[in-house]
């Protein structure tokens, strides 16, 4: 590992500050995702900015009824916080389905939302890879791709973002509040992360010295329904290898709204759009899920070790919204 | 001895024997470990696991994967369980650190240390600190309340520790042994005794 000096910064403004005034410098929240990289020496900060006394904490309720989520706050007490647990269980679970116990005690809102990719060939400084080094070549393309990405690949990159929280937070359409020495923005979860194109150095919108400060949640419907389906290698401790958020409100057997995110098939969390605008207004039936599946992943493109994405997306979609579907017409 | 300005401008003075400069990546690091304060001078880049064994000689946490993956290394940090190779020492100064030799020693064992013996939680013994430095902790999280993957009802507050709830929630500590069985069957007895109390 390069070795570093390390800043302790007490409020927002010396953070900012001290990341304008070095652009080797990298901000650290739990440390479990940049610490590792450092020791792979894929990440070389000559500074390491501890944001970790700041006071963005909070979990709170806000005055339009959504839910903030400090940047700060660990992922264990966000996912059992009560107010996560009982208005959102699609990002508790999520959020439990991630990583560790042990992980989630270190891991921060924030630093969860910009881990990066677990591409083996990025990690391996010896293999070319256009994320880590632009214009080195993509070694995953022709190489091990079973863990790779089925939508919205380029020829530069097709790695996936292997976050389950932000998969749930972009089907709960939460907004991450951001502050940069220009003052405070929002960027919406779906144009936080990018996908790969010409860039894959860049996984998200936010700018270099840019401190994320909240995770804002807005409130759902009382009458919604959500929940997290991961399928992985194993039952536990994994990345996902498909996932599926999904948020659906019935009336009566119609599908009155519906919201579907997908995770482990792309470079960001997938928006599932076209799934959604084939089901409003339709019957919630296995059929019109399946078909809505099909619809969605009519543009998925197979690497030589991850075809099976492509049915798998489909069967989880399919089986997250009869999960959801057959509990409402139960209730 | 006495030297004009300028020799002194110049340089041109005798040398002093001097101790040797102190290395400046060193910086000092306070942490405070089963209640006792060590002062240390430490590059910023040593990990909590290296410190603790390295530098203050506490070697009951292990090295494992040092990536996260395997939970050896898992220490109490103000009460809760952390991956200790994946977090700087110089980051949790004024904390109360517990390892597993604050736990409990030969002659005092804690009741999860006692267990594990009676269960056979173990066969070459190099996850077990983890183990059980984790296993304190989840026994709180649970009193808490805490949520699992696997706890049905999300809403419930009122967890019931069975062998399912028992194995997610250790999955962060990975035993090459495989020594699972004994692991359960070790925890589920301390549960069950501090349940009855
Ligand atoms: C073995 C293992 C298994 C895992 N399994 C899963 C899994 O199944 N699912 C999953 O979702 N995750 C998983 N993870 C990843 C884990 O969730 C992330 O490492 C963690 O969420 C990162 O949070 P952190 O606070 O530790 O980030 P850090 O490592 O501290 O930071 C990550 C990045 O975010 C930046 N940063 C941090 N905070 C801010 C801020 N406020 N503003 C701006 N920039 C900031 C840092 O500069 C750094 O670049 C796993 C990790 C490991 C090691
Ligand atoms: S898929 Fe992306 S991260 Fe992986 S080797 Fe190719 S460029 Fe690098
Ligand atoms: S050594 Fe820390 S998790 Fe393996
Ligand atoms: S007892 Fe040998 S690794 Fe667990």
């Amino acid at each position: 590992m390069r070795a570093f000096t390390y800043t302790q910064a007490t409020d927002a403004s010396a953070a900012l500050h001290a990341a304008l005034q070095n652009p080797e410098a990298k901000y650290i929240g739990g440390g479990t995702n940049l610490v590792d990289l450092m020791r792979e020496e894929v990440e070389r900060p000559n500074e390491v900015i501890d944001i970790n006394a700041l006071p963005f904490s909070q979990i709170e309720v806000l005055p339009d009824g959504g839910v903030r989520l400090g940047a700060l706050a660990r992922n264990s007490h966000t996912a059992n916080h009560p107010l996560v647990r009982q208005r959102y269980p699609v990002l508790a679970q999520a959020m439990l389905s991630a990583a560790s116990p042990q992980l989630r005690n270190l891991a921060t809102n924030a630093g969860n939302l910009l881990q990066r990719t677990r591409c083996y060939y990025f990690y391996d400084t010896t293999a070319p890879c256009n994320k880590r080094q632009p214009g080195s070549g993509c070694a995953a393309i022709h190489g091990v791709n079973r863990i790779h990405a089925i939508l919205g690949t380029s020829e530069q990159c097709i790695a996936t973002h292997p976050s389950d929280m932000a998969v749930a937070l972009a089907a709960l359409e939460a907004v991450v509040q951001v502050q940069g020495a220009n003052g405070t923005r929002r960027i919406a979860m779906e144009e936080f992360h990018r996908l790969p194109g010409d860039h894959p150095e860049q996984d998200t919108t936010l700018g270099r010295d840019e401190l994320i400060t909240s995770i804002d949640l807005p409130a759902l419907p009382s009458t919604a329904n959500s929940l997290y389906f991961k399928v992985r290698e194993r039952p536990s401790f994994a990345f996902a290898l498909v996932s599926v958020a999904a948020v659906l409100e019935l009336e009566g057997e119609q599908i009155k709204n519906v919201r579907l995110a997908l995770g482990g098939v792309a470079h960001k969390p997938w928006r599932a759009r076209t799934a959604e605008e084939a089901l409003l207004g339709k019957p919630a039936t296995a059929e019109n899920f399946r078909q809505a599946a099909e619809a969605e992943l009519q543009t998925a493109i197979a690497y030589e070790h991850n075809a099976f994405k492509i049915e798998l997306a489909k069967r989880t979609i399919v089986r997250a919204l009869l999960t959801l579907a057959e509990r409402q017409l139960l209730a | 001895m006495s030297f004009s300005i300028d020799q002194i401008l110049r340089g041109d003075i005798p040398r002093v024997e001097r101790p040797p400069a102190a290395d400046p990546s060193l910086v000092p690091v306070r942490l405070r470990v089963n209640g006792q304060d060590h002062d240390l001078q430490l590059e910023p880049r040593v990990s909590l696991l290296d410190a603790l064994r390295e530098f203050i000689g506490l070697t009951g946490t292990k090295k494992g994967c040092n990536q996260g993956a395997c939970g050896a290394c898992t220490v109490l940090v103000e009460g809760e369980r952390v991956n200790s190779c994946l977090t700087f020492a110089i980051m949790h100064q004024g904390k109360d650190i517990t390892t597993i030799e604050g736990l409990g020693t030969p002659d005092a064992l804690h009741p999860l240390q006692a267990a594990f013996i009676e269960h056979d939680g173990y066969q070459c013994g190099y996850c077990t600190p983890g183990q059980i430095c984790s296993a304190v902790a989840m026994l709180k999280e649970v009193e808490h309340g805490d949520a699992s993957h696997v706890t049905s009802d999300l809403m419930a507050t009122d967890v019931q520790l069975t062998d399912e709830e028992i194995r997610e929630r250790m999955s962060g500590n990975v035993c090459r042994c495989g020594a699972y069985l004994g692991i359960v069957d070790s925890i589920r007895a301390v549960y069950e005794q501090q349940k009855g109390q």
